[in-house]
C-alpha cells in the first residue's frame, strides 16, 4: 500500500508539522484571532493524531508479519560518516507505534475540558511528544534514536513543569535528575560502539541492522557497554531502586500527562532492552540476567508493599505500574518465546490499563481537585458508571484473566519459571500484593457510604470520558479474550530475535 | 448446544448487567432483566440434563473448539468445552442450582433497590463457572478460576455501604489469590514438564514423565509430586481447606442465595472438581495424596468442631460446607475420586436446600440471623421447616445399611468413609481420615440438629414484632426448596450405581472408577476396593454366626461394621442435641444465659473464636504486610533512595540557597531544556567533527 512513499517519516513528523503549522497561524495572527485559535486548537490536535492513527493502523495491516526483518525502510544520508537517517519497522517496535497513536488522540480528547490554561501550547507539546515518541520506535541508527530518547523528555518536562501540580518544579527536577545520569552513560557507549564499529568493520557506523548482525563486541567490554545502556533503560522501565522520580512525576503531571507517561514513556525502556541490550551484548545479557531478576522480583514484591500504604490514588497507581514494569524485564530476561512475548504484551497491555486508570483519576480529580484517597468514599451511590469502569480497570490491573493484565503476566511468569523458579515464585508473590492494593483502592473511593457531603453533587461520566473509557475498556477485554491479536504481529520478530540471541551465545561459547 | 450452555448466563449476564443497571440507565427495567437472566439460566439447566444423559449414558463425549486463547511458543490454549461425564456432571450441578437460585431470588431479594446488578452477577458467575468445568486446558481453567473469584469477591460485597461485606470481600479475593499463586505455579510446572497446558496432551505423558525430578525453591522434587501440591494449594483456597479456610465463614455477608450457589454448591467445590479433573497426576502422586487426605479429614473435624457453637445461621453451614468439602478431599486423597465427585453432587443439592431454607428463615424473621433471637417458628413457616428436616437427614446421612434406601449424603459419604476404609490397607492417611470421617459424621449430625432445634422448637427468643409479622416465604423461594428437597431425597439413590458402580460405564474413563468397568489408569487403591468388591459381592447373603460375625460380615466389600458406623454416630449426635437443647421449651435460653453469665467455658469459647485463627493471622501477616509496606515506603524509599540519591544530589549540587531558590522559581523546565539542547548540539557537532 505504501509502497515507494516515506511512510514512517510521514507519520512520525506530521504531528510536528501539526504543531508548527498552530504555532506560526498563531504567532501571524492579531489578538482575536489567536484566542480563536487557542479555543480551535485541540480540535486540529484531535484531527492531526486521528488521522497519525488512522496511519498507524493501515501500517499495521499492511506489515507483513511473517517477514521478521525490518519494513517499510527509509535510509537517508544525515550526518554522514555511517550516521544516517535511518527507519524501519518490524514485529517488536510497530505495535508501540499503535499504542502511541491510539493514546495520545485519547489525551487530547480527554484535555479539551481539563486543561485551563495554554491550550494552544498544550497542545503544541503533545504534538511534538508524539513526533518523538514515535521517532524512538521507528529509529534504526543508534544516533537518531538517542536524539528521540532524550528528546521526548523535554515536552514531558514542560507539560509536568507548566501544567503540573504544587510540587511540580520538584517532581520534573527529580526525573530530570535521574534521566540525565542515564543517559550521559548511554551516549557515551554509543560513542564507543561508533568508534569499535569503525575498526572491526569497514567503515564506522550507527546502523542497527548492521551493527546487531555484524559487529561482535569482547565480553569483557559488552559489559560495560550492558551497562551504560542499562543504566539509561533502567531509569526509564523505571527498576527499583531508581523507580523514585515516578510517583512524584505522576501526582504531578496533569492527566494526560500520566496517561502518556505510564502508557508510552514507561515502555521505552523495555523496548530498548529489546532492541539494543539483547542484540548487542547478548553474552553481557546472559551473564547479567540474574541482576535483572532480582531487580524485578523486589521491584514486583517492595513497590507492590509500598503501593497497599499510598494515600494518593495516582501514587499508588505509579507504584503499581513499577511493580507491573518488573514483569516486563523479568520476562525479557528470560530470553525464552513466552518470556519476550510477555513481556512485550505486558508492555501494550499495561499501556492501555495504566492509561486507563490515570484517566479515571482524572475524572475525578477534575470533579473534586484532590486525589486523596481519605477524601472519597461511596461514589458508587453517586457514579455508577465510573465505578463500572473503575472495576473493570482495577480487576486488569490486578491481572484477571479475560483482561489483556493476565496474559503478560502469565506469560512471563512461565517464561522465568523455565529459566528460575524462585523468580516466578516471587513474582507470582506480586499477585496476592495486586490484589490487595488494587482492590484496597477501589474500597476506599468507590464502596461504603457517602459520608463527605462535598461528593453529594459529583456527576457521572460526561460523554467524552464515556467514549475514553468505553474505547480502553473495549480493549483491555479484546486483548484479554483474544491475546493473539498482539502476539500474531510479535511472533516472528521474536522468534528472530531469539534465534539471533541464541547463535551469538552457541558462537562465544564455542571460542 | 454447549455453546448455549455455557454463554447463555453470559448473554443474560450482559444484557441484564449492561441494560439493567445504573450503567445503562435502567434501560430494560427490572422484571424483563430478571425475567430474561432467569429464563436463559433455566434453558442452561435443562440442556445440562440432556448433556448428562447424553455422555453419561449413551457416552457422546464432545469436544467443541471456540476459537483461539493463547498460542505462544509451545503454551496453546483454545478456548473450548471438553464434554465428558466429569464435566457432565458438573454442568448439571451448576446449572440446576444456579437456575433455582435465580428463581429463589425473585423472592428473596424483593425488597433489593438493585435487582438487575445482582442477578447480572449471579449469571455472570455461573458463566465462569462453566467456562472452569469445561475447559480443556488449565489456562481456560485459571480463567474460569479467577473468574469465579471475582463474581464471588463483587456478590460477597453486594451491599458495598456495609464495611463488614467490603472486608469479607477482600478478604475473599486475597485469600483465594494465595491459593491461586500454587494453580498458577502448578500450570507453570505442568508446562516446564510437558510443554503443553491441554488436559489431553498432559495426561497422556504422565507415565513417561513420572520419574522426572524438578529442582524448586532449593529441592529436588519429583515432578508429578510437585505439580500435584501446587495445584493442590490452588485447590485449598478456592474450596477453603484448613489454613486458606477463613474467608468462607465471612464469605456469608453475602446475599443468602449467594450462599447457596456459590459457598455451598458449586464454586467451593471447584477444588474438588481440580483434583479429579487432574486425577492422572495425582494418581502418580502418592505422596501429595496422602497430603491431601490429611488435610481433607483434618479440615472436616476443624470445621465442624466451630459449628457446634456458632450462633449465626448461616455460619453454622458455612463450616458445615467446610467440612463435608474436607470429606470430598479426603475421599479424592484416597483416589476415590468417583467418591469425591458423588459427594460433590449429592452435597450440592441438600446444601443448596439449607442455605435456601436458612435464608427463607432469615426472610421470614426480617434479616434476623442470630439462632439465639430464633426459636419455635416451625408452624410459621411449615414449608421452609419440612425442607429443611430433609436437608438435615440428608447431610446426617440417614438411611439403612446395606440397602439402597437413604438421603442422598447416605450414599455419597458412606461412600467417602467406606473408601477410606478401604484405603487404610494402604496408607496411614487414610486410616487418620477414616476414624476422622466417622467422629466429623458425630459432630455433623449434633450441629444440623442444634440448628433445627434452635431455629424451629423450642420458646421464641426474639422479638415478638418479628415473630407475629413471620411469614412463610412466597412460591418463587418454595419451588426451589421443593425441587431441591427432591434432590436431597433421592439424587443418592438414583445415581448411585452410576457414579459409584459405574453402571452402564457412566464414567466411561473420565475417572477411574471403583467398582468394574476401566481400570485405565485407576490407583492401587480403587483397585483394591474394586478386587474385594468382585470378590466379596456374591458373598452377600452368607451369614456369620454371632453378634461379631454379623458386623464383620462384608457387605459390598466391608465389613458390615463399617457400613453401621456411620449411622450409629449420626443417630447418637442426633439424640445428645435432643437432649442438650430439645428436653425442655426453654432449655436453649438456659444455655445462652448461662453463657452469657459465666463467660462459657475456655473449648467453648476457643471453638467460638475459630481457634483464633483469624486473630492469628490478623496479628501476624496482616500486621507484617502493612509494616513492610510501610519500612519500605518511608525508610527505604523516602529514608534512603530519596535521601542519598536525588535530594542528596541536589543538596550537593546546589549548596547555596541562592541557586536552591533558583530552582524553586519555577523555571526548572527552561534548565533541562537548555541542557538537553545543549547535549544535542554536543553529539551533532563531535560527530561531525569525526566522521566529516
Amino acid at each position: 500500500m505504501f509502497e515507494g512513499l516515506p511512510i514512517l517519516t510521514f507519520i512520525t513528523f506530521l504531528p510536528l508539522l501539526g504543531a508548527l503549522t498552530l504555532v506560526v497561524i498563531s504567532r501571524l495572527s492579531n489578538a482575536d484571532a489567536q484566542a480563536q485559535i487557542e479555543k480551535n486548537a485541540p480540535r486540529v490536535a484531535l484531527l492531526v493524531t486521528g488521522f497519525v492513527l488512522l496511519l498507524s493502523i493501515l501500517l499495521v495491516f499492511d506489515f507483513d508479519r511473517s517477514n521478521p526483518a525490518f519494513q517499510f525502510i527509509e535510509d537517508t544520508p544525515w550526518l554522514g560518516g555511517g550516521i544516517e537517517y535511518r527507519l524501519g519497522v518490524d514485529g517488536i517496535s510497530i505495535l508501540f507505534i499503535l499504542l502511541t497513536a491510539f493514546l495520545t488522540p485519547l489525551c487530547i480528547l480527554a484535555s479539551m475540558t481539563s486543561v485551563k490554561k495554554r491550550m494552544l501550547e498544550y497542545m503544541v507539546a503533545f504534538l511534538i511528544l508524539e513526533t518523538l515518541m514515535i521517532g524512538v520506535f521507528v529509529s534504526l541508527d543508534l544516533i537518531l534514536f538517542y536524539l528521540f530518547f532524550e528528546a521526548v523528555l523535554i515536552p514531558m518536562f514542560i507539560i509536568i513543569g507548566v501544567w503540573g501540580g504544587k510540587n511540580r518544579v520538584y517532581a520534573s527536577y527529580k526525573f530530570f535528575l535521574y534521566t540525565l545520569l542515564g543517559s550521559v552513560l548511554m551516549l557515551g557507549a554509543i560513542l564507543w560502539i561508533y568508534f569499535y564499529s569503525g575498526q572491526q568493520l569497514d567503515s564506522p557506523t550507527t546502523d542497527m541492522r548492521v551493527l546487531m548482525t555484524q559487529l561482535d563486541i569482547p565480553g569483557g567490554v559488552q559489559t560495560w557497554l550492558w551497562l551504560a545502556f542499562f543504566a539509561s533503560f533502567a531509569v526509564k522501565m523505571p527498576m527499583w531502586p531508581v523507580h523514585t522520580w515516578l510517583p512524584d512525576a505522576h501526582v504531578e503531571a496533569p492527566t494526560a500527562g500520566s496517561v502518556i507517561l505510564a502508557g508510552i514513556l514507561l515502555k521505552l525502556g523495555g523496548y530498548g532492552f529489546l532492541r539494543f541490550s539483547l542484540p548487542l551484548f547478548p553474552e553481557a545479557s546472559l551473564e547479567l540476567a540474574p541482576l535483572i531478576y532480582w531487580m524485578s522480583v523486589i521491584a514486583i514484591i517492595y513497590t507492590s508493599l509500598v503501593a497497599y500504604r499510598q494515600n494518593d490514588m495516582k501514587k499508588l497507581i505509579a507504584y503499581s505500574s513499577v511493580a507491573h514494569m518488573g514483569f516486563v524485564t523479568m520476562g525479557i530476561f528470560a530470553f525464552n518465546t513466552q518470556g519476550i512475548q510477555g513481556g512485550i504484551f505486558q508492555m501494550l497491555s499495561h499501556g492501555v490499563i495504566s492509561g486507563a486508570l490515570f484517566f479515571c483519576v482524572g475524572v475525578i480529580y477534575d470533579r473534586m481537585h484532590t486525589r486523596e484517597i481519605a477524601f472519597y468514599g461511596g461514589l458508587v451511590s453517586k457514579m455508577p458508571v465510573f465505578a463500572a469502569f473503575l472495576m473493570l480497570f482495577t480487576m486488569a490491573n490486578v491481572g484477571l484473566p479475560g483482561t489483556s493484565g493476565f496474559v503478560g503476566e502469565i506469560l512471563t511468569m512461565i517464561g522465568a519459571y523455565q529459566v528460575n523458579p524462585w523468580i516466578a515464585f516471587g513474582a507470582a508473590f506480586g499477585m496476592i500484593l495486586s490484589a490487595l492494593y488494587a482492590l484496597h483502592l477501589y474500597r476506599e473511593v468507590v464502596f461504603g457510604e457517602v459520608t463527605n457531603e462535598k461528593l453529594n453533587d459529583i456527576e457521572d461520566v460526561t460523554r467524552p470520558e464515556w467514549f475514553i473509557l468505553g474505547l480502553l475498556a473495549f480493549f483491555t477485554i479484546l486483548l484479554g479474550v483474544y491475546p493473539s491479536l498482539i502476539t500474531d504481529i510479535t511472533s516472528v520478530s521474536v522468534e528472530n530475535l531469539i534465534t539471533e540471541f541464541n547463535a551469538d551465545i552457541a558462537n562465544m561459547e564455542a571460542n | 448446544m454447549y455453546q448455549i450452555i455455557v454463554f447463555a448466563p453470559l448473554l443474560g449476564a450482559i444484557i441484564a448487567g449492561l441494560l439493567g443497571t445504573r450503567f445503562g440507565k435502567q434501560f430494560l427495567p427490572e422484571k424483563p432483566s430478571m425475567a430474561i437472566t432467569t429464563g436463559l439460566l433455566f434453558l442452561s439447566a435443562i440442556m445440562s440434563w440432556v448433556a448428562l444423559f447424553k455422555v453419561g449414558f449413551d457416552h457422546q463425549e464432545a469436544q467443541v473448539d471456540v476459537f483461539r486463547y493463547l498460542d505462544v511458543g509451545g503454551v496453546k490454549a483454545n478456548w473450548a468445552f471438553k464434554i465428558d461425564t466429569l464435566t457432565a456432571v458438573m454442568l448439571v450441578v451448576v446449572n440446576s442450582v444456579s437456575a433455582l437460585v435465580h428463581l429463589y431470588s425473585w423472592g428473596y431479594m424483593e425488597e433489593d433497590k438493585y435487582k438487575p446488578r445482582f442477578f447480572a452477577y449471579l449469571s455472570f458467575f455461573t458463566f465462569a463457572m462453566l467456562m472452569l468445568v469445561t475447559s480443556d486446558n488449565f489456562i481456560q481453567l485459571f480463567f474460569g478460576w479467577e473468574g469465579v473469584g471475582v463474581a464471588s469477591y463483587l456478590l460477597i460485597g453486594y451491599y458495598y455501604k456495609k464495611p463488614s461485606a467490603n472486608a469479607a470481600a477482600i478478604k475473599a479475593f486475597v485469600t483465594n489469590r494465595v491459593g491461586d499463586v500454587g494453580l498458577a505455579l502448578g500450570i507453570m510446572t505442568v508446562f516446564l514438564v510437558f510443554g503443553s497446558v491441554n488436559f489431553d496432551t498432559v495426561f497422556a505423558a504422565i507415565a513417561e514423565n513420572s520419574d522426572r525430578t524438578l529442582s524448586f525453591l532449593g529441592g529436588e522434587y519429583n515432578a508429578m509430586e510437585l505439580m500435584a501440591f501446587l495445584l493442590f494449594i490452588g485447590a485449598m483456597g478456592k474450596s477453603a481447606q484448613f489454613v486458606l479456610h477463613v474467608w468462607l465463614p465471612d464469605a456469608m455477608e453475602g446475599p443468602t442465595p449467594v450462599s447457596a450457589l456459590i459457598h455451598a454448591a458449586t464454586m467451593v467445590t471447584a477444588g474438588v472438581f481440580l483434583v479429579c479433573r487432574a486425577h492422572p497426576i495425582y494418581e502418580a502422586a502418592p505422596v501429595t495424596s496422602a497430603f491431601i487426605t490429611a488435610i481433607g479429614a483434618f479440615t472436616a473435624l476443624f470445621a465442624a468442631t466451630v459449628a457446634l457453637v456458632q450462633n449465626d445461621i448461616k455460619r453454622v453451614i458455612a463450616y458445615s460446607t467446610c467440612s463435608q468439602l474436607g470429606y470430598m478431599f479426603f475421599a479424592a486423597g484416597v483416589g476415590a475420586y468417583s467418591a469425591a465427585m458423588f459427594h460433590l453432587f449429592t452435597h450440592a443439592f441438600f446444601k443448596a436446600l439449607l442455605f435456601l431454607c436458612a435464608g427463607s428463615v432469615i426472610h421470614a424473621l426480617h434479616h434476623e440471623q442470630d439462632m439465639r433471637k430464633m426459636g419455635g417458628i416451625r408452624k410459621k413457616v411449615p414449608w421452609t421447616y419440612a425442607a429443611m428436616i430433609i436437608g438435615t437427614l440428608a447431610i446426617t446421612g440417614i438411611g439403612i445399611p446395606g440397602t439402597k434406601i437413604g438421603f442422598a449424603g447416605f450414599f455419597s459419604k458412606d461412600a467417602i468413609i467406606e473408601a477410606a476404609y478401604s484405603g487404610a490397607a494402604y496408607s496411614n492417611a487414610a486410616v487418620f481420615a477414616f476414624w476422622i470421617g466417622i467422629t466429623a459424621a458425630l459432630l455433623t449430625s449434633f450441629y444440623s440438629w442444634r440448628l433445627i432445634f434452635m431455629t424451629f422448637h423450642g420458646k421464641y427468643r426474639g422479638d415478638q414484632h418479628t415473630f407475629d409479622h413471620a411469614h412463610e416465604s412466597p412460591w418463587s423461594m418454595r419451588i426451589p426448596l421443593v425441587l431441591l428437597s427432591i434432590g436431597a431425597l433421592f439424587a443418592g439413590a438414583a445415581f448411585y450405581k452410576y457414579f459409584m458402580s459405574n453402571y452402564g460405564d457412566f464414567w466411561h474413563g473420565a475417572l477411574p472408577s471403583a467398582y468394574g468397568g476401566d481400570h485405565h489408569g485407576a490407583s492401587d487403591i480403587v483397585q483394591y476396593a474394586a478386587a474385594e468388591t468382585a470378590s466379596d459381592a456374591h458373598h452377600d447373603d452368607v451369614k456369620h454366626g454371632g453378634l461379631f460375625g454379623w458386623l464383620f460380615n462384608k457387605v459390598h466389600g466391608y465389613p458390615f461394621w463399617v457400613l453401621l458406623l456411620p449411622l450409629v454416630v449420626s443417630v447418637t449426635g442426633f439424640v445428645t442435641a435432643y437432649l442438650m437443647y430439645m428436653r425442655r421449651d426453654d432449655q436453649v435460653a438456659e444455655h445462652i444465659k448461662n453463657v452469657e453469665e459465666t463467660g462459657g467455658s475456655p473449648i467453648y469459647n476457643f471453638l467460638l473464636n475459630k481457634w483464633y485463627i483469624d486473630e492469628l493471622y490478623d496479628a501476624t501477616i496482616v500486621r507484617f504486610t502493612r509494616f513492610l509496606g510501610d519500612i519500605f515506603w518511608k525508610i527505604g524509599d523516602i529514608g534512603i533512595i530519596d535521601r542519598f540519591g536525588p535530594n542528596g544530589i541536589a543538596k550537593f549540587a546546589t549548596g547555596t540557597a541562592n541557586r536552591l531558590s533558583k530552582i524553586q522559581s519555577g523555571h526548572v523546565y527552561h534548565y533541562a531544556f537548555a541542557m538537553l539542547l545543549g547535549v544535542v548540539f554536543l553529539i551533532i557537532a563531535a560527530f561531525r567533527g569525526m566522521g566529516g
